[in-house]
């Protein structure tokens, strides 16, 4: 774990992320300039690194209703901004985009950010962007699993000699400047399906679970088909962590929860995909065996340490400002997370308390 | 507002679309609050579905996805091809997300050259629907080359059926719409 800068004896991580939704309020139709948006994302970091959370990150969306296409940039800025909090990408879209690049520009703000940066690497759940930035969206799958393996290889090495099918050749290349610490942790973002778990498994590459909603131990079939992939090609799934990614909200009680949260939510699901969330899956969140956590504070810390027995992973990270949520809803949210959430999970993840 | 959508599945004839306009015409006529919308596949250029986001599809195909989805009710006409759907009518589908029909009305027109034909709807549509989470009306209307006389439906049984299948539509539309609004409220 060491080698992706996790301590598990420290008790889980907790973090937050963000996919830059820049999307007008659905309940009152004020919207944000691109401008504030990107702003508040970098407030949002400063917030969570004086919550005390372990991680932030920013995710690449090119289509509408986002802010941050340019999220290394805004990676930047949030290095500069803070000191302490680990920073990464949710996720970088790799297949879109040259690894030589990616990892330039990552290398960059982990000297920025003084050893804090991460990369996760995903493949995009909407295709405009294969257009917009020159691509076939028929080699979808080949362009990710290239560009993946190159990037993981630029992190190994920092002379590299490679030759593929979507890239020009590297003869000698010196990919630099290199992280401070010789090397980056680089995840692999996966969605609901195992298909893609049993890939980072068998490369031994760590892994982002995200998950929209649906019982807990559905998703307990994805870790395990990881660890039990990674195992099979002689990697130690011990070494390799976990990180789990979903929706959160947290009000007094779980029913103010859920209808504060469902309108953001569906909407943020109706901009992005074009289907919103069914109200009947939404308000089935409230049990503790389910995936989202929104509820009371104390109701959300029984459901994080559920699923931290259940998946045994090592970062779990919350998705809030969805959907044109106002900011000063996040900010309270960071605010219980802060005082109320954090504390306990940490108490009852340290190792000594029983935690992996 | 309801938004109705009739689709008439097929490029080839004259007859699907004949029964999914005059449905049409007849819910719109009924029931003056809705907003009826006709899609006649032989009118555009539909490409094949590569599995990428509804949304991403440009172009007719695209204005075909967005329309299904945003419609509260959809009337599917169908002919028989080879004792099944017509291979454009199957590609609708295939281009849609899963749960595409999810809180969606759903009814059946079907046109044939022979009666023969008549349980194709129910077993070779009726499931597709049913797996998308379509709300199903039960019955559809089952016409015969011989209903119609030059574009024009001419039997006024299936003109009767029709009506009814639009009355069944409308009720269970917005009988729908109100439980759920009932079911959850609270959100």
């Amino acid at each position: 774990m060491n080698q992706y800068r996790i301590d598990p004896s420290k008790g889980l991580e907790f973090g937050i992320y963000t996919l830059g939704d820049h999307v007008p309020d659905p309940k009152t139709g004020k919207s944000t300039s691109p401008q504030e948006r990107i702003q508040q994302i970098i407030e949002y970091a400063k917030l969570a690194e004086q919550a005390g959370l372990d991680f932030f990150s920013v995710g690449e969306s090119h289509q509408n209703y986002f802010a941050t296409q340019a999220h290394t940039v805004v990676l930047a800025a949030i290095a500069q901004a803070t000191s302490k909090i680990k920073i990464g990408s949710t996720a970088t879209i790799i297949s879109t985009s040259d690894p030589v690049r990616v990892y330039e520009d990552f290398s960059t703000i982990d000297l920025i950010s003084n050893g804090r940066a991460e990369i996760v690497a995903g493949r995009a759940s909407r295709v405009g962007l294969f257009d917009l930035l020159g691509y076939n969206v028929h080699d979808y799958e080949e362009l990710f699993e290239e560009k993946f393996d190159l990037l993981r290889l630029i992190n190994e090495q920092e002379v590299v000699n490679w030759s593929g099918e979507f890239r020009a050749p590297l003869r000698n290349a010196k990919v630099i400047p290199r992280p401070l610490n010789g090397s980056l942790p680089i995840w692999r973002a996966v969605g609901g399906s195992p298909a893609s778990a049993v890939k980072a498994g068998f490369a031994g590459v760590p892994m982002v679970m995200a998950h929209l909603g649906g019982p807990a131990s559905v998703f307990k079939r994805t870790v395990d088909v990881y660890r039990e992939a990674a195992r099979k090609a002689g990697h130690n799934p011990d070494e390799l962590p976990v990180a789990t990614a979903g929706f959160f909200y947290a009000a007094e009680t779980s029913q103010q929860a859920l209808q504060e949260f469902y309108p953001y939510v569906n909407e943020s699901m109706m901009k992005s995909n074009g289907q919103g969330f069914h109200r009947q899956l939404f308000m089935q969140g409230s049990d503790p065996h389910h995936i989202i956590n929104a509820g009371s504070p104390q109701q959300i810390i029984e459901k994080i340490l559920y699923q931290h027995e259940l998946f045994g992973h090592q970062r779990y990270i919350a998705q809030i400002d969805l959907g044109g949520m106002p900011f000063d809803q996040v900010k309270r949210n960071i605010e219980l997370i802060g005082t109320e959430i954090l504390p306990a999970i940490k108490k009852y993840t340290k190792k000594s308390e029983g935690g992996k | 507002m309801m938004k109705v959508v009739g689709l008439s599945g097929t490029i080839v004839g004259s007859k699907t679309k004949t029964a999914v306009d005059y449905t049409l015409k007849t819910i719109a006529e009924k029931y003056p609050g809705t907003e009826t919308k006709l899609i006649d596949l032989a009118e555009y250029q539909v490409q094949f579905s590569d599995g990428r986001n509804y949304l991403d599809y440009e172009g007719d195909t695209g204005m075909i996805t967005r329309a299904i989805m945003d419609a509260d009710v959809l009337i599917i006409g169908t002919p028989i091809f080879q004792a099944s759907i017509p291979g454009t009518l199957k590609n609708i589908f295939d281009l849609l997300p899963q749960y595409a029909l999810k809180d969606k009305v759903v009814s059946i027109v079907a046109t044939a050259g022979s009666s023969r034909h008549f349980l194709v709807p129910e077993q070779q549509l009726k499931p597709i629907l049913t797996y998308l989470k379509a709300q199903l009306v039960q019955n559809y209307v089952f016409i015969e080359e011989q209903d119609f006389y030059r574009k024009e439906i001419v039997n006024d049984d299936v003109k009767f059926r029709i009506e009814r299948l639009a009355e069944d539509t409308m009720m269970l539309a917005e009988t729908y719409a109100n439980i759920r609004e009932a079911a959850y409220n609270e959100l």
